[in-house]
């Protein structure tokens, strides 16, 4: 598609269209991000300014739901505060300044951590095998091989809550619930499906005679493998790894129903943090904010292959 | 003798190796090609296996059991197609089925409209339009819970920013803009949450589309003076028909499962006006403990969704073919 882009008077658009498309398109983009731009300016509110109304886009920033995210915090007195010896962080200020004193540091640190072990763990088991799998499906004649090429798709289609009906009673049995393992292994297994569709699809491009030729050199199919294939294959790995990453990030419904405490992930922890009377939303805002900015700088990286990874491969452009 | 013999093996297959052409002695030197292929393919298949196929094929057993998985020392009894005829005759879960029908329908349409329409504009190439279009991809890539959980505060009445914005607009005050808490409105809440999240990907698959489609059927169409309109319906909207329809078949199966926002936006209230299938689902199997009952109504969503998109997939490929 990109091969006819040469400016043909007839088809290219006129200037003046070209600006109100551009226009139209841009309002849009800026409406779409004010629900994004408002989650970073509540995380730097103050809890009295993020539900004042008319809603205060001008205030002055604070880093009081930041604190509050990362720590639990108890009521004192006013005496007991003054008698306390200089505050020693800005955290410890802020809290003071609402009569109260850090009691400890809440669980969203743990939670994010399991996010993030949770995650990668489950994107390299998924890439690992997936690469494997996309390879032998490229490459060689499988007996069936659109059976199962289907098979795997079809595994991705299930209700997540049909599928945690038996994957919790198994878990039960195995020991498995509320582990970190239990729920890498899941995500995998929802993952692989998607990986393997997608490096089918980045395999199929290389093209074989780069391996023949290896192997008429003296290297193994496995060598060839190793050192021409994944060499070749290495930005469609690294995109269907993070494809694999955000889904195993984001992904909520299985992490609710199977993870309660040690091996609870972020998204089922962020809509839990309260304050006194109520959510905090300084907080929750802040949280958010951390969760999502990883995935922001992963869109801005991916954003060749995104057309790719969300049709399973089906739409290569 | 032992010895004799190999090295007269050795030599024989040497001989055969120097004779046969080279991939055919490459195989012998290393695995087969058949096994590779079955090395490599094993493992995701088990893993899948393990993980989905066992788990189904246990729901399965246990759909035709009175199975409750809070008690698991009771004696499980078989009960026939009993929980398959209480699924299928339940209003409570065909409220849920029209429920999920009305939120598949009118996200589909608006996605489909707002997308495909976005999806035209940016194929005018206006100066800058690949960075608008990344940043107009943004919020699909976010974790629906996580963004959900927050639209609950901008759509709350008196404070949210959402109510500011609609009472500015619309001059209604903004204690009575309750789109969570009201009955009529908070179907609209969620298809909003969808929309603002999911448009950009039917505008990322229709631009393929549109890109897809070769200048020079334009300039053939110009040179028979085909007006702007007629052009818009007889090239650009056939030939970018079976990517529309890969769009609506992805949106659709995953918003037939829809879960994580649901939950978190309204929890399927008020009442249960927002308790889509798989709210439901949750319900039965996981608060109510009906394990046997809630397996067979996973199963029937599973047929559900997996019949529907056998059928529309057969339906595309005839497009493609066209």
């Amino acid at each position: 598609m990109s091969a006819i882009n040469s400016a043909h008077s007839v088809v290219e658009p006129s200037p003046t269209s070209k600006h109100i498309a551009g226009a139209i398109v841009i309002l849009y983009a800026l409406i779409t991000m004010v629900p994004l731009a408002w989650i970073f300016l509540t995380s730097i509110k103050s809890p009295p300014d993020s539900i004042s109304y008319p809603p205060k886009v001008l205030f002055s920033p604070t880093l009081e739901g930041y604190c509050n995210l990362f720590t639990t915090r108890t009521r004192q007195t006013p005496d007991y505060i003054a008698a306390l010896p200089a505050p020693t962080s800005t955290c410890d200020e802020v809290t003071r300044k609402r009569n109260m004193v850090i009691a400890g540091p809440s669980n969203f640190l743990p939670r994010f951590v399991n996010s993030l072990v949770i995650a990668f763990g489950s994107t390299f088991l998924a890439v690992f095998l997936g690469t494997l799998a996309a390879y032998g499906f490229s490459r060689f004649k499988v007996p069936l091989a659109d059976d199962l090429l289907f098979f795997i798709l079809s595994t991705r289609m299930m209700p997540p809550i049909a599928v945690a009906i038996p994957i919790f009673l198994m878990y039960r049995e195995l020991g498995l619930s509320d582990t970190a393992l239990g729920m890498i292994l899941l995500y995998t297994a929802v993952n692989v499906s998607l990986a393997v569709w997608l490096l089918k699809g980045f395999i199929d491009e290389i093209p074989r005679e780069y391996e023949e030729a290896a192997m008429i050199d003296g290297y193994t199919r496995l060598q060839a493998f190793w050192k021409v294939v994944l060499p070749q294959a290495t930005t469609g790995i690294a995109a269907t790894a993070i494809f694999c990453l955000i889904f195993a990030w984001n992904e909520y419904a299985f992490a609710a129903l199977l993870t309660s405490g040690s091996a609870q992930t972020a998204p089922p922890f962020i809509p839990t943090i309260i304050g006194e009377g109520g959510q905090d939303w300084p907080a929750v805002a802040a949280g958010t904010t951390i969760f999502l900015v990883p995935i922001l700088v992963f869109t801005i990286l991916l954003r060749k292959q995104l057309l790719r990874g969300i049709t399973f491969g089906a739409v290569r452009k | 003798m032992t010895l004799s013999h190999s090295s007269i093996v050795d030599k024989a297959a040497e001989t055969a190796a120097k004779a046969t052409p080279a991939p055919i002695a490459v195989r012998v030197r290393g695995l087969s090609d058949r096994a590779i292929a079955w090395l490599f393919i094993a493992p995701a298949i088990s893993l899948l296996l393990a993980i989905n196929i066992f788990p189904l094929l246990w729901a399965v057993y246990l759909s035709f059991t009175n199975y409750r998985a809070n008690r698991p020392n009771a004696v499980v009894e078989g009960v026939g197609l009993r929980n398959y005829q209480r699924v299928l005759t339940d209003p409570d879960i065909w409220q849920a089925m029209q429920t999920t029908a009305h939120f598949v329908f009118w996200t589909i349409l608006l996605q489909m409209l707002i997308g495909f329409a976005l999806a035209y504009l940016i194929d005018r190439k206006f100066r800058g339009h690949a960075f608008w279009t990344t940043i107009v991809l943004i919020p699909m890539m976010l974790s629906p819970a996580v963004v959900g959980n927050f639209w609950r505060f901008l759509y709350e009445p008196q404070i949210g920013l959402f109510a500011y914005a609609v009472s500015f607009l619309s001059g209604i005050p903004t204690s009575q803009i309750q789109m969570l808490g009201n009955v009529s409105l908070a179907p609209w809440a969620i298809i909003v949450v969808d929309t603002w999240m999911w448009t950009p990907y039917v505008m990322l698959i229709c631009l393929a589309g549109l890109r897809s489609i070769p200048d020079y059927i334009y300039e053939a169409a110009e040179v028979d003076r085909a007006s702007a309109w007629r052009q818009f319906w007889s090239i650009t909207v056939p030939m970018a028909l079976p990517f529309i329809m890969l769009a609506v078949l992805f949106r659709g199966i995953e918003n037939f499962k829809m879960f994580d926002m649901v939950t978190l936006l309204t929890g399927g209230g008020p009442g249960s006006v927002t308790e889509v299938a798989s709210i439901t689902l949750k319900r039965e199997a996981f608060e109510t403990w009906a394990t046997g009952r809630s397996s067979a109504f996973a199963i029937v969503l599973f047929v559900a969704v997996f019949g529907l998109a056998n059928i529309y997939v057969k339906a595309l490929n005839k497009v493609k073919q066209r």
